[in-house]
This record gives C-alpha cells, sequence and structure tokens, in this order.
C-alpha cells in the first residue's frame, strides 16, 4: 500500500519536475516581456543615436553618453515642468488625502443620518459621469481654467479610494470610539487620535493610489493648463512625442558623430518621468495586498 | 427590580445616544468638504449636460442659445460617423474582453503555480510594474517603438528583411496595437484580484486531488479554475458593464487622422467635436449618450450579478 502510494507520488514527481521547468521559463518569458521596452529605453537613452537608429543597441548600451540627458536637461521648460509635477504630486496629494479621508470617517458612521443616502450620492458619480465637455465648461464657468486650483482641488476625490477608505474605517472596533465619547471626547479628537493612526497601512495604500495618479495625470493637466509655467512633465512629454510625429523627417540628421538625437532625448525624458515610479514601487508592493482585500470586490 | 434596570440602562444609553448627537456637529462638519466637493465637481458638470439640448454657442453660452429639444441627437445618430464610432467603440471593447480579460487570470493561475518562489515574485512584479507607468510614457514608448526610422520594431524588421512599415498611420493595425498595449500595462494588475482568490482556496482540496492521482493540470483545471469562478463571473460582468466606455486618453495619444477610421470612439469623436470643431451641442449629446447607456449597463450588470452569485458589486 505505502509503496504503490510512494510509486505513484514518483510518477506525479516527474511530471512535475517538467512543469516547474515549464513555469520557470513562462516567468522568464513573462518577466522579459514587461521588462524589456522599459530596458530598451533606459539603453537607448544613454547610447550615441547612430547606433540606436541602427538597430545596433538592443542588448546593451553601445558608446555611452550622457549628452542625450544634458540635452534634455537643457530644454525649456523641463525643470519648470518636472517643478510642477512634484507641486501637484504633493499638493494634490494632501487635497486628496484631506478630502477623502474625512469624508470616508463620517461615512463609515451607521449612526449618521441620511448615511445611505449620502453614500449613494458618491457612488452614483462612478456609474454616470457628466464627460469630459460638461466637466471642461464647470471648470471654465467656475473661472478656474488655467489655474493650479483646478488641478489640486479639482480632483480631490477618487470616488473608488473614498470607499476604500471607508470600508478600512468601518473595521475600526466601535468599543474605541465609545470609549472616547465616554471620555469626553468628539469627532475631530476620535478621528484624529485614533482613526488615523489605526488606519496607517490604508492610508499608505490610498495615498500611493493617489500619489501614482497625481504623477502620471496628464489628460486633465493638458486640457485645463495653457501656461507653459504651469504644466506638468507628463504634459511636458506629451508636447515632445508629439513634436516628434509631426516632423519625423528629422532622423536623417543623425550621424555615426552625433551624440544626441531628438530620438534618444525622447527616451531620456521617458526615462525621467518613470525614475520616481520605480522609487516608490517597493512600497506599493508592501501595502497593496492589504488594500485589495478590503476596497476590492465584496465577496 | 430587573425592570429599574433596564430603565437605568435605558437611561445610560440615551444620554449616551445624546453626547453623539451633540457631538455629531463636528461629524457633519467633517462631512461637510467632501459633499461641498461632490457637488462643485461631480454634480456641476451635470448641469452642463443641458447643452446637448441646445445649437450651443461657445461665444454667448447658454444664454445666447437656442434651444433644438432632441435634434443634436438625431443628427448624432444619423450622421455618417454614427456607426463608425459605434462600431470602433464595441470592436475595442471586444478585442479587450476576448484577450485583456482572460490572460490575465491565466497569469495569475501562472504566478501562483510558479514553485520557484523568485521566479514568481519577479514575475508578478514585473507585471505590476508596467500598470504603474503613465499613460503617456507608455504611449511614447509605443509611438517610439514603431516609427518606421527609429522604432526599434522596424529595425529589427529590416534586419530581417521585411520592409520598415510605418504602423501608426495604418488603420489596420490600430486595434491590435492598441489591445497589445493595455495588455501589456495592465495584465499584472488585473492578475491581483485573481492571486488573491487563488491564496484563498482551501489546500485540503489539493491534498485531495493529490490523494486522488490528479496530476498538476487536473488540479488547475478541476481545483483551482473551479474556485476563482465566482471571482471571474464578477469581474467579467464588471467588464461587460464598461462595455460602452473606452478610455479616451490613450486614444488621443496614439491615432491621428490616418487612423481614425479605426480608432474613433465615441469619446474621442466627442472630444473632437467640441475642441477641434467647437460643435458643442452635438459633442455634448454623444457624450450624454455614452453616459446613459454606460450608466443602464453597470445597473444591469450589479442586477445580473446579484442575481447569480449573491455578489453585488457594491
Amino acid at each position: 500500500m505505502a509503496g504503490n502510494k510512494r510509486k505513484q507520488g514518483q510518477v506525479i514527481g516527474m511530471g512535475e519536475r517538467v512543469f516547474n521547468a515549464v513555469m520557470i521559463v513562462l516567468g522568464i518569458v513573462i518577466t522579459f516581456i514587461a521588462l524589456y521596452p522599459i530596458y530598451y529605453v533606459l539603453i537607448s537613452s544613454f547610447s550615441k543615436p547612430f547606433f540606436v537608429e541602427n538597430g545596433d543597441v538592443l542588448l546593451k548600451i553601445k558608446e555611452f553618453t550622457t549628452a542625450s540627458y544634458e540635452a534634455v536637461f537643457k530644454r525649456d521648460g523641463l525643470w519648470t515642468s518636472y517643478g510642477n509635477a512634484i507641486f501637484y504630486t504633493v499638493f494634490g496629494l494632501m487635497a486628496n488625502m484631506f478630502f477623502t479621508t474625512t469624508m470616508a470617517y463620517a461615512l463609515s458612521k451607521k449612526y449618521l443620518m441620511g448615511r445611505k443616502l449620502l453614500t449613494l450620492f458618491t457612488v452614483f458619480t462612478m456609474w454616470f459621469s457628466a464627460g469630459i465637455i460638461p466637466t471642461y465648461m464647470n471648470f471654465n464657468n467656475l473661472g478656474l481654467l488655467d489655474t493650479r486650483t483646478a488641478i489640486i482641488f479639482g480632483f480631490a476625490i477618487e470616488t473608488y479610494n473614498l470607499i476604500i477608505m471607508k470600508s478600512f474605517f468601518e473595521q475600526v472596533p466601535e468599543a474605541l470610539e465609545e470609549a472616547a465619547f465616554i471620555d469626553g471626547a468628539g469627532h475631530f479628537r476620535v478621528f484624529w487620535n485614533i482613526y488615523l493612526p489605526l488606519s496607517k497601512p490604508a492610508l499608505a495604500t490610498v495615498g500611493l493610489f493617489y500619489g501614482i495618479s497625481r504623477w502620471n495625470g496628464y489628460f486633465w493637466a493638458m486640457q485645463l493648463l495653457k501656461d507653459d509655467n504651469k504644466i506638468p512633465l507628463q504634459v511636458f512629454l506629451k508636447k515632445l512625442i508629439v513634436e516628434r510625429v509631426s516632423n519625423p523627417s528629422d532622423a536623417a540628421i543623425v550621424t555615426k558623430a552625433s551624440l544626441t538625437s531628438p530620438t534618444t532625448q525622447v527616451y531620456a525624458l521617458i526615462i525621467l518621468a518613470i525614475v520616481p515610479m520605480i522609487v516608490v514601487f517597493p512600497f506599493i508592493q508592501r501595502y497593496f495586498k492589504t488594500g485589495l482585500t478590503v476596497g476590492g470586490v465584496k465577496g | 427590580m430587573a425592570k429599574q434596570q433596564i430603565k437605568i440602562q435605558k437611561k445610560r444609553n440615551f444620554s449616551f445616544v445624546i453626547k453623539k448627537i451633540a457631538s455629531s456637529k463636528e461629524l457633519y462638519l467633517l462631512l461637510l468638504p467632501g459633499i461641498i466637493w461632490y457637488l462643485l465637481f461631480a454634480y456641476r458638470p451635470m448641469t452642463e449636460l443641458k447643452i446637448a439640448f441646445y445649437d450651443y454657442n461657445v461665444f454667448q453660452g447658454i444664454k445666447g442659445s437656442t434651444f433644438v429639444g432632441l435634434q443634436n441627437f438625431m443628427e448624432f445618430f444619423r450622421g455618417k460617423d454614427f456607426p463608425r464610432v459605434l462600431k470602433n467603440t464595441l470592436m475595442i471593447s471586444f478585442w479587450q474582453l476576448l484577450i485583456c480579460f482572460p490572460l490575465p487570470i491565466a497569469l495569475a493561475v501562472c504566478v501562483t503555480e510558479m514553485k520557484n518562489k523568485f521566479v514568481s515574485r519577479m514575475t508578478q512584479m514585473s507585471t505590476l510594474l508596467t500598470h504603474f507607468i503613465s499613460v503617456v510614457v507608455v504611449c511614447g514608448i509605443v509611438i517610439n517603438f514603431l516609427s518606421p526610422s527609429t522604432g526599434v520594431i522596424n529595425l529589427v524588421l529590416e534586419k530581417i528583411g521585411v520592409d520598415p512599415v510605418y504602423f501608426m498611420t495604418k488603420p489596420e493595425y490600430f486595434k491590435g496595437i492598441y489591445t497589445l498595449m493595455t495588455l501589456w500595462q495592465n495584465a499584472g494588475f488585473d492578475a491581483l484580484v485573481y492571486i488573491a482568490a487563488i491564496m484563498g482556496i482551501d489546500p485540503q482540496l489539493y491534498e485531495a486531488a493529490t490523494v486522488d492521482g490528479a496530476g498538476k493540470m487536473k488540479k488547475i483545471f478541476h481545483v483551482t479554475i473551479p474556485a476563482i469562478v465566482p471571482t471571474i463571473v464578477t469581474m467579467l460582468i464588471l467588464k461587460l458593464g464598461g462595455i460602452i466606455k473606452v478610455g479616451y486618453e490613450a486614444i488621443l495619444l496614439l491615432y491621428q487622422p490616418a487612423t481614425y477610421s479605426a480608432a474613433d470612439v465615441i469619446s474621442t469623436y466627442s472630444y473632437r467635436l467640441a475642441f477641434e470643431n467647437g460643435n458643442y451641442g452635438l459633442s455634448v449629446a454623444a457624450g450624454l449618450f455614452e453616459s446613459v447607456v454606460a450608466f443602464i449597463m453597470v445597473i444591469l450588470a450589479n442586477r445580473f450579478s446579484k442575481k447569480i452569485s449573491d455578489n453585488a458589486l457594491w
């Protein structure tokens, strides 16, 4: 009996070994597909354009040069837009967290009058949106076109994140706040001294979501901001790409001696736009699962 | 005696409630900023939907425009562009469903099946990373890689003796490019929910299958997949609910007049009508059509989901 079982185990073991080997190969292939485009952009941005545009830079840097980065750094508006991107991310994130946590706290209270209706009031906007043009007209009517205020406050709440935050707050034991109320604390203090400290993982998750969409956001910044001194990096990048597409003939100028070209400069700029994401990515990883299980699909 | 105790208890509860209500001024103050935000930036724009019923004049505003009833909608539905944008919208959604929906499930199964923890983590992290790269960067990469003169795809094609193709100007390639791009960007992120579901499967089920002599593939198809079917169904319904809404951000970056015939969806069409042609009335009518259909689909999807799996989406 026992021998029979072991034998069977060994047969499965052989099949399993093949299976595991296939899985490892598959994992490497998928990883390659995911990372190669970014890797290619990276090595091209540090190579001489002649080799890039000749198809010689596929696996490693050819004739290392930082000329493309130097050229990008000297471009009008690069540092302004980079600074703006940081500005919108920092202050936008602060607005996000203030509006989202305060409202999520109130909505998480079961004894809040009209709680159901108020929740519907927020969730409805996920189902039905006014659309691009009405949103634009609204900013226009509020006199917020071409203002930083529009970017920072106009997108202060994403309903999905609000719901994640609310679900987290709902899990804080009621006994805690009751004890605090009996001790004479008000909601401000309960919110600030009990809920926020207890919800650090949720704050991190939602904060990362918001921070990323702030850093990556381009559409509304492009629509609403006309002044080049106010645009963030993504809009700057977009303008550069469009500029490239509209006159692709400039590739002809590249010779073996040239240190940089429009193509390698776009690649350098792409790397500059990705770097902050790569830096925060390990943190995203860590907090992800908690955020998903609570806010994701309810089961 | 007992009655009195209950009375005291009730009194204490009552005073507690009073306290709560008294302090709930603070509660409503906490609620206030959010409410104001929603009114100002989510609901106020909806009042602008009235533009759809006007022959809207940008310079004179709604007061200087004439009310035309449903004329804009008639013009939209009868226009020569309507069949095209509707077809493109549905076809792009169809490809999303066919490619970008099942592959993340496969990815989740692969990642959880990988015995080698390092490879598993590496696969998971690298596919997730792409989700956090901005749409401008991803489209920038796509446009540059497909460039006829300097793009890596064409450089490689040239090396193997194929003439360069200017992919971005060819309508027949657009949907494929868009589908693969979104797959590359979102597969890892979309897989997360399935990975979580697979992690939640009772290990005893696998042990039982082992005892029954099931191999790896059998276990995947007879244990793993059936166990995550509820999650799959929920996600599918969610996707079906959004079928009329195709994200405009990436398409606006990728398309150009040469590819409008294959790339133009309702939202990008509406965008161009307003910001390029100045036809606000027609534009908002098209947008409103999209919003209303999307709303109905989402409500239906939720109903359906509740019915078949007891799983409301919210």
